[in-house]
């Protein structure tokens, strides 16, 4: 995707130029249109004529949020409120350096997500209701990133309090899902769909991010106990595939809990994943950390900074921007690997689809709901590869 | 690197230590388990829980599967439901004294073995080797589906029975059972069979339903599955014959005899209930019969529930939540659902069946 080098050219003169300059790129150009023409035509006639897509929104809630009570689907919905306008905040601070907020791409992205809204199908029932809200939530989003681009142009200071923020809606969106204090209790058993692979995705990567970095410094350290545990951790990790580490979560750990002790199943999903994910994200960071060169540590011995802060001040934030790309493949990888979780008996998305695949009444529909499960697997990684090429944008406009 | 190497044979000598002790383990826990059991059985865990955890497999047309309101439906699940009804002495709100738990075939005996469920409701096929304390050292309730592999075609071929499949072309699974029996029983009736073996059964379903072969071989409850999937499901039909068994039903582990009756009463009970005549409607009405056997079976009088550490009316709950055994089988799999198994085995044994439950007194 090279920008045209020539803008004045037009778009007709650009194609002859590139796809039909001589003879073999003529046929080939030629022959692989053709190739996506008829592989288009066959996928529209399969998807307006004989697909059945009666299954998405019938069981448009399963796959969204998986068993969670009906009564209490306001807490999701509150959730999603809160999360709205948050991203809208965030959105807005972040883009505060750019000279317009909504960029033709962002406006585009909008009124396609706007669309979407009006025209899915719904099940049954309140559908004007459940498409009002959905558009009171972009539009909510807007306005929350309109204000808060505004509200930094005029008290940068304002940014400081993005991350504190994040980790308070981490709390409450928790409350909301878990219950308790004063809100019916709601079982983790009960979660699938959508809210269980978010849920498992964003707590397994906060959680192994930390985790792998101090594995990645252990192992890097001079002192030889902590340096040869982190590389046994490491190396034992790595050596296991991860569905041999959730079935031992599920076989193994009621076997050292005593008597009737059990401990919940999201949560040993959970632990397997940031244990997994934790080895791979140590061994990346050791790559970062190994292309600081040494004058960088020798710099700031000379200072007088000991080693927490020459690590925390110079050598990390380099050597995690340095990784950032390789860290989100293994992120974008982790929320990939949530698929697996099924073999602990959870329903996450694809799990709660192959269990929607075995009602009787809707045998057969793996194309459409594979097709439909898939858009939310590509959505959720392309939004994590956009804001890891933002964040490395921003970090490189700094330096 | 030396003291490296030295590290790493002594973690492995550690390793080959711990599973030296732990390879004896799993006879070490059950006689552990023996010993609990004797002093707490399992049904007075699930009591003081108050929820059932009960193991299946969640991804089985017509046995288990969520339906669009998000409950659990299936013929495996009523089995829980029914247990539970009986277990906790209600038919009110069930489901939510139920937890499911979705097993995969891999996981399930562990999942057993170790407590993680109270029982398996999912496709277990009764064998020796998973019944015997040497093996698997489980416990089968009374089979709830007998299920066998069967062979489906389409009424246009004229085919009948399995000898009309001489010098026929019939879809199989490769590297499975199915395909062995598939080709013992044509060298049993003497006919040879063209078999186009495929890696995986959506791909042989998939030739079948272009024509690439006459018939198509698997497990009958999947066949009928696959069918309703099928262009025009009504053009195919299900050969009678059956080529092998696979007897279905519930799962306990060993050494708690407490909880299997329980299991295994309830089972029974639901067949003895069609053999009554009691259904999920006429069970109140059913209450006030005069015969001895339906009054002792449904607690108005006797103590049987008593026996089994339950209530008296125990098996009233239970039909009320699920209904009779036949009720159950036609609602999910049977004429009632969109699979349309026919009952075959899972007839009563007064009607031809193999469903036969010992007496209740």
């Amino acid at each position: 995707m090279s920008p045209n080098p020539l803008r004045s050219q037009t778009r007709l003169a650009w194609i002859q130029k590139n796809l039909l300059n001589n003879w073999f790129n003529s046929l080939l150009t030629i022959c692989l249109g053709c190739l996506l023409v008829y592989g288009g035509v066959g996928f529209c006639h399969w998807a307006l004529k004989s697909a059945k897509w009666g299954v998405i929104p019938t069981n448009l809630p399963l796959f969204l949020v998986g068993r969670f009570p009906a009564d209490q689907y306001w807490r999701i919905w509150l959730l999603a409120v809160l999360l709205a306008g948050l991203s809208g905040c965030t959105w807005g601070m972040l883009a505060s350096a750019a000279p317009r907020l909504f960029s033709p791409f962002n406006l585009v992205a909008v009124a396609l997500a706007a669309l979407t809204m009006v025209l899915f199908p719904l099940p049954e029932g309140n559908g004007v209701l459940v498409r009002g809200t959905l558009l009171a939530l972009l539009l909510l989003l807007l306005a929350t990133s309109w204000i808060a681009y505004r509200a930094h142009r005029g008290r940068p200071a304002l940014a400081r309090w993005l991350s504190p923020a994040w980790g308070l809606m981490f709390l409450v969106g928790f409350w909301l899902m878990v219950g308790g204090l004063g809100l019916p209790a709601v079982s983790s058993t009960t979660w699938g769909g959508l809210l269980l692979t978010l849920f498992m995705s964003l707590i397994s990567i906060a959680l192994s991010f930390p985790f792998g970095v101090l594995l990645a410094l252990g192992r890097q350290s001079t002192l030889p106990l902590i340096r040869w545990l982190s590389t046994l951790y490491i190396e034992i990790v790595r050596g296991i595939p991860l569905i041999a580490v959730l079935f031992m979560a599920l076989i193994m750990i009621p076997l050292f809990l005593p008597g009737n002790w059990r401990l919940d199943l999201v949560l040993r999903a959970i632990l397997g994943l940031t244990l997994f994910t934790a080895a791979y994200l140590a061994e990346t960071v050791r790559g970062g950390l190994q292309a600081i060169p040494k004058g960088q540590y020798e710099a700031a011995s000379s200072l007088g900074l000991n080693t927490p802060l020459c690590l925390g001040l110079i050598v990390l934030p380099q050597a995690l921007k340095i990784s950032i790309p390789a860290i989100v493949g293994l992120f974008i990888a982790l929320i990939q690997d949530t698929t697996l979780v099924s073999i602990v008996g959870l329903f996450d998305l694809l799990g709660m689809s192959r269990s929607i695949l075995a009602n009787p009444l809707f045998i057969g529909r793996y194309a459409e709901v594979y097709l439909f499960i898939g858009i939310f697997y590509w959505a959720i990684c392309y939004a994590m590869s956009q804001g890891s090429r933002y964040l490395e944008r921003q970090l490189n406009q700094v330096k | 690197m030396r003291r490296l190497g030295l590290l790493a044979a002594a973690l492995s000598l550690t390793i080959a230590a711990c599973s030296g002790t732990t390879t004896p383990g799993p006879k070490a826990t059950t006689g552990g388990e023996a010993a609990t059991a004797t002093a707490k059985s399992r049904l007075t865990t699930i009591k003081e829980r108050g929820k059932l955890i009960c193991g299946v497999e969640g991804t089985i047309p017509g046995f288990s599967f969520v339906d669009p309101s998000g409950k659990y439906s299936g013929l495996d699940v009523d089995i829980c439901r029914a247990v539970a009804a009986a277990v906790f002495g209600t038919s009110d709100n069930i489901d939510s004294k139920i937890e499911y738990r979705n097993l995969d075939s891999t996981a399930r005996f562990p999942a057993l073995q170790n407590g993680e469920v109270d029982m398996l409701s999912r496709n277990t096929t009764w064998t020796i080797s998973r019944d015997a304390a040497g093996g698997n050292g489980l416990e089968f309730a009374p089979t709830t589906f007998y299920d066998g592999q069967g062979v489906m075609v389409s009424k246009a071929s004229g085919i009948k029975k399995f000898a009309d499949l001489k010098g026929k072309s019939v879809c199989v699974e490769t590297g499975t059972t199915t395909e062995l029996n598939l080709a013992s029983r044509a060298k049993e009736a003497g006919i040879t069979i063209n078999e186009v073996k495929f890696q995986d059964s959506n791909a042989a379903a998939a030739a079948y339903t272009e024509g690439r072969c006459e018939g198509f071989t698997s497990d009958r409850s999947q066949l009928a599955a696959k069918r309703t999937g099928l262009p025009k499901p009504e053009d195919n039909i299900l050969l009678d014959e059956v080529l092998s068994k696979e007897p279905l039903g519930p799962v306990t582990v060993n050494n708690d005899s407490a909880w299997f009756d329980v299991v295994k009463w309830v089972t029974y009970g639901l067949f003895q209930a069609e053999e009554f005549g009691i259904t999920q409607a006429n069970v109140d009405q059913k209450l006030k019969d005069p015969s001895p056997d339906v009054q002792n079976f449904l607690g108005v009088q006797g103590e049987l529930g008593q026996q089994l550490g339950l209530s008296k009316d125990f098996m009233a709950k239970a039909i009320k939540v699920t209904g009779n055994y036949g009720e159950i089988f036609e609602r999910n799999v049977g004429a009632k659902s969109p699979l349309k198994i026919d009952r075959g085995l899972n007839k009563l044994w007064s009607k031809g069946g193999l469903v036969y439950s010992p007496p209740f007194r």
